[in-house]
């Protein structure tokens, strides 16, 4: 059977890991190859990388960095932040990508998703969504949070689900950084309303948060701060999980 | 080590490039049939449609030199839609008729599965050398194989019952998984089909 999947996530900014709450007060934590090295020898089973660069010049080593963290990687990549176009996405799988994330583009041209899947196919296309509770639903918000969209979160996932995505990584914007755990009503909604895998994220901060989101639907977890802190290792996080009775690959 | 990798611009090969060259392997993308014939070691990746796959191979002249390489039993990997394009016809594409390397028909995943199948599943070695004691693969797939061809190692995975994972003859070696994306074990495998006597009998 298909193993759930552990996935850490580096922030990435002008070619260094960055880390910050809700991306406010962003600080450096470390080389992007060092770190991508160590979590695939530990066992992830993939990775995502989000570029969070501010200004078009940080952005220019968005490439680089993923061409330097391919040449020592040997599990998947996704690759996401500021991807607008299918030339972008290019640019980013000919890096050494195996996967693109888009978000606020997604929103503002839903287009680009079936676009991006008769390019590259669905495999390649990862829709990210930043979720924030209401009253009863989730709203999508982009831009970092900073721009509410009054789209309801699970008629997005089916609407992305029918213009070709591949995949789903949904953060709750609620969570994101606090650490009390992912959002697991939100996943339990969103696994409901779709088959597409999805990537829980926002909130880790043990294997125990870890196993609530995979029980209530998520395929695979994203996790950075917990990671980037040395507070577990993957290593560790997924015998927990073993040990908790779900399946991952162990090695 | 020479190993030529087939781009025919549709498939993202940056990942089969860095894999090879961590194994110490010159790489060199190719995309013409004299280079088809002539290399030492070639791999087919592939992602995308079956019949955007064939088409593309259909248009840049490759068909013939494939299978005469293929059918001679030179070293040649297939990867993913690579595997695929190597049967006779898929489910994907009706009317497309594939290089017709191994008889085989691909089929959907039955839809007691979530399709397309992503992430990490076994794959148990029955008897394909290349594949040692078997291990998790990376995959990413809508159609597979459920039966293995005559004259074929097989290895196998379990979704939605089971699906041949690869196939060995000698040193053609064609994966339903990505061996690239495949972590320490999916190294081994390639490590495996550069060497001569670990992918001898079969």
């Amino acid at each position: 059977m298909l193993t759930s999947r552990v996935i850490p996530c580096l922030d990435v900014r002008n070619g260094r890991v960055v880390k910050g709450v809700q991306f406010q007060g962003l600080r450096d934590a470390g080389c992007p190859v060092e770190a991508a090295a160590r979590y695939a020898s530990e066992g992830a089973d993939e990775l995502v990388m989000l570029d969070v660069s501010a200004t078009l010049e940080e952005r220019g080593a968005t490439e680089d960095t993923i061409e330097r963290i391919r040449a020592v990687l040997d599990i998947p990549l996704t690759v996401g932040g500021g991807v607008k176009s299918v030339s972008d996405a290019r640019r980013l799988l000919n890096a050494g990508a195996d996967k693109v994330a888009v978000n606020s583009a997604a929103v503002l041209n839903p287009k680009l998703v079936t676009e991006l899947q008769c390019a590259f196919g669905r495999q390649c296309t990862v829709v990210a969504v930043d979720a924030v509770g209401r009253d009863g639903w989730w709203e999508v918000v982009t831009r970092s949070g900073t721009t509410a969209t009054g789209l309801d979160v699970i008629r997005w996932l089916n609407e992305v689900e029918s213009l070709g995505a591949g995949e789903i990584l949904l953060t709750s914007w609620d969570r994101d950084g606090t650490r009390d755990g992912y959002d697991g009503p939100l996943l339990a909604a969103a696994s409901e309303a779709t088959l597409l895998p999805i990537i829980a994220s926002g909130g880790a901060d043990s294997a125990t948060h870890m196993a609530d989101a995979l029980l209530a639907g998520a395929s695979a977890v994203l996790a950075a701060s917990i990671f980037h802190d040395g507070d577990a290792t993957v290593r560790q996080v997924k015998t927990d999980l073993s040990e908790k009775g779900i399946t991952v690959r162990l090695c | 080590m020479e190993v030529n990798i087939l781009s025919t611009g549709v498939a993202n090969v940056a990942s089969v490039v860095a894999a090879f060259k961590r194994l110490n392997c010159k790489t060199k993308l190719i995309s013409d049939a004299h280079a088809v014939t002539e290399s030492p070691f070639l791999v087919l990746p592939g992602v995308g449609s079956f019949q955007s796959g064939m088409a593309s191979l259909v248009d840049k002249g490759l068909v013939d030199a494939l299978r005469v390489r293929i059918s001679d039993g030179r070293p040649t990997l297939a990867i993913c839609l690579g595997l695929q394009l190597l049967a006779e016809a898929s489910e994907e594409s009706p009317g497309v008729r594939g290089l017709g390397c191994i008889a085989s028909t691909l089929t959907a995943f039955p839809n007691t599965v979530a399709s397309p199948q992503f992430g990490w599943n076994w794959l148990s070695n029955e008897n394909a050398p290349v594949l040692g004691d078997g291990g998790y693969v990376y995959y990413a797939n809508s159609y597979r194989m459920t039966e293995c061809p005559d004259g074929w190692g097989s290895g196998w995975t379990e979704y939605g019952g089971p699906f041949v994972g690869c196939l060995q003859k000698g040193a053609v070696v064609a994966c339903q998984f990505h061996p690239e994306l495949s972590g320490e074990y999916g190294s081994t495998i390639l490590a495996n089909w550069l060497n001569d006597e670990r992918r001898a009998t079969c």
